[in-house]
């Protein structure tokens, strides 16, 4: 009697675990195209926003190397050159005719030309763009800081985010401009650069020319390259896919900082 | 803890595993399978390791995975190991597909979600990443609190003595038997300290070290690692060194009584053999 007890115990923990596993793989499959398990999963992202924000505060600065470090050719990842022909008509032209809008939530709106963005005061600092994908690259940055343009437009205290909107169509029909946003603390962070300078010289085309965002601290889909337009807006929520970012539409995350 | 039941002719049930261990044992095979399925995932949009600062030293990768066209035109998958190259066509790199070989690092079986998934596997890589901590700082003050680490898994002067016969009762898949049953023995001690307090923090050091955000706490500190790159080929090599030591463990929990450490980790109870009859152990 006892023994059988035992068979019968040993063959429902066999098939409890059988169907456990079993559920693990293909269950999580699954749960990934649900509508509200990746919301729970999410909740994650809102836990190291958190304690990454304690560990490091608003004005911790990022890493800075020694020109030894830099990589020799910074890649290039995602748009190397825009399907776009006003974007390609200013690159003819050597970014002469370019010109960098900022508005939105500001009690001064400009436009500015490259010229005007390189006499901007200025930054150059060598640091690690860590991209999502696992690989990074160290490269030397020039440009105005960002935190100087939106003093010269200053800031609706409404303003929470700077939208930023690229030349760079993402479908392959012109469509799906990339576009990033960033809140106000990295906005006026001392490391956050509108770059024009890649390694002593202009910024090339496949690294976002004429100008792109340096969001140190953050991972490579945040630095916006060939930005157009600037906009201080109080929520992103009801531009394009409404998380704030062409690869936040697509399921990554706001914050990354990770 | 230590509740024993009157000892039968043969056997008896020995109340080994406290419930909050047994709860946190199972919560960690969870959380640390849906890390490594989910980090293979995430690995698989760049598959390369490097060590350096960043992935572009002037040196090349250190590992890689990757899917090359023979002249014939055939998909193979092919693996190099510090320049030497390995063809690992079905396994890594590339595998068959139906009648089509197609370009994957690891076979989906492995991998979380089971299709490349960047921004997926993340969410899931970083949800159970804390389930998996907190579980982890919970098993450890517990253990402390409840004088599990001490009594238990702290090596004493005779186990330091007994590590050359734990040796080779190990390599003669000989197990302890009776009242010796009990108690882990040195390797097993050691072997759980050093996964508990080495090769899991570790890990999660080496996680944390590739996060933008946590390198600007203290500017410099990956460094003391190598660097961010060499931080993320630690953090995978550790990773494949937690695998091996779960393949042990669960070769070991075999051949010393599957079932019996099975029902221990779930109902607690775990049988002891008397002399008369060593059977019943099985």
């Amino acid at each position: 009697m006892k023994r059988r007890a035992e068979l019968q115990r040993r063959r429902f923990l066999a098939r409890t675990i059988g169907a456990g596993s079993a559920l693990l793989l293909s269950g999580c499959d699954a749960l990934s195209r649900t509508e509200w398990f990746p919301k729970v999963l999410a909740t994650g992202e809102t836990l190291n926003r958190a304690v990454q924000g304690i560990v490091a505060p608003r004005r911790a600065m990022a890493q800075e190397f020694g020109g030894a470090d830099l990589s020799p050719g910074f890649r290039s990842n995602g748009t190397s050159m825009p399907r776009n022909a006003a974007y390609r008509a200013l690159a003819a032209g050597a970014f002469e005719e370019y010109r960098l809008d900022v508005g939105g939530l500001v009690e001064k709106p400009i436009t500015l030309s490259l010229g005007e963005l390189r006499a901007l005061p200025s930054r150059t600092q060598i640091t690690r763009h860590d991209c999502v994908e696992g690989w990074s690259a160290i490269g030397k940055w020039k440009g105005a800081r960002l935190s100087s343009l939106l003093e010269a437009v200053r800031p609706k205290p409404e303003a929470r985010f700077v939208m930023f909107y690229c030349a760079d169509p993402m479908e392959a029909d012109g469509t799906s401009p990339y576009y990033e946003s960033i809140d106000m603390d990295d906005a006026f962070h001392p490391q956050t650069l509108l770059a024009y300078e890649l390694n002593d010289q202009a910024l090339p085309i496949p690294n976002g020319a004429p100008v792109r965002l340096r969001v140190e601290r953050q991972l490579g889909y945040k630095h916006a390259k060939y930005i157009m337009r600037i906009e201080l807006v109080r929520s992103f929520e009801s531009i394009a896919g409404g998380k704030g970012g062409y690869w936040e539409d697509q399921g990554y995350e706001w914050w990354a900082g990770i | 803890m230590y509740r024993t039941r009157a000892p039968s002719s043969s056997s008896y049930l020995y109340y080994r595993h406290s419930v909050a261990v047994r709860i946190m044992h199972w919560i960690n095979v969870i959380a640390l399978a849906v890390l490594l399925g989910s980090g293979l995932n995430i690995f698989s949009a760049h598959p390369a390791l490097y060590w350096g600062k960043s992935s572009y030293t002037g040196k090349g990768p250190v590992f890689q995975i990757g899917a090359r066209e023979t002249d014939e035109e055939d998909l193979i998958g092919v693996t190099r190991i510090f320049g030497h190259e390995f063809d690992t066509t079905g396994v890594l790199g590339a595998a068959a597909e139906g009648e089509e070989m197609v370009a994957r690092t690891f076979p989906s079986w492995l991998i979380l979600p089971g299709d490349r998934w960047l921004a997926m596997a993340r969410r899931w890589h970083f949800f159970f990443a804390w389930v998996f901590v907190l579980n982890g700082l919970c098993y450890v003050g517990y253990s402390i609190a409840s004088r599990h680490l001490s009594r238990d898994l702290a090596p004493n002067a005779a186990d330091w003595r007994s590590i050359g016969p734990s040796i080779v009762d190990h390599l003669l898949f000989r197990h302890p038997t009776g009242e010796a049953a009990k108690r882990y023995n040195v390797l097993q001690k050691l072997a759980y300290l050093s996964v508990v307090f080495v090769l899991l923090p570790v890990v999660v050091l080496m996680g944390l070290a590739m996060s933008p955000r946590l390198d600007a706490a203290i500017p410099g500190w990956v460094d003391l690692f190598g660097g961010r790159q060499s931080a993320r080929t630690i953090h995978f090599v550790a990773a494949w060194l937690l695998v091996a030591f779960v393949l042990v463990h669960v070769f070991e929990v075999i051949v010393s009584g599957f079932w019996n450490h099975l029902r221990s980790m779930i109902t607690g109870r775990y049988r002891i053999a008397t002399k008369e009859d060593n059977e019943a152990a099985r």
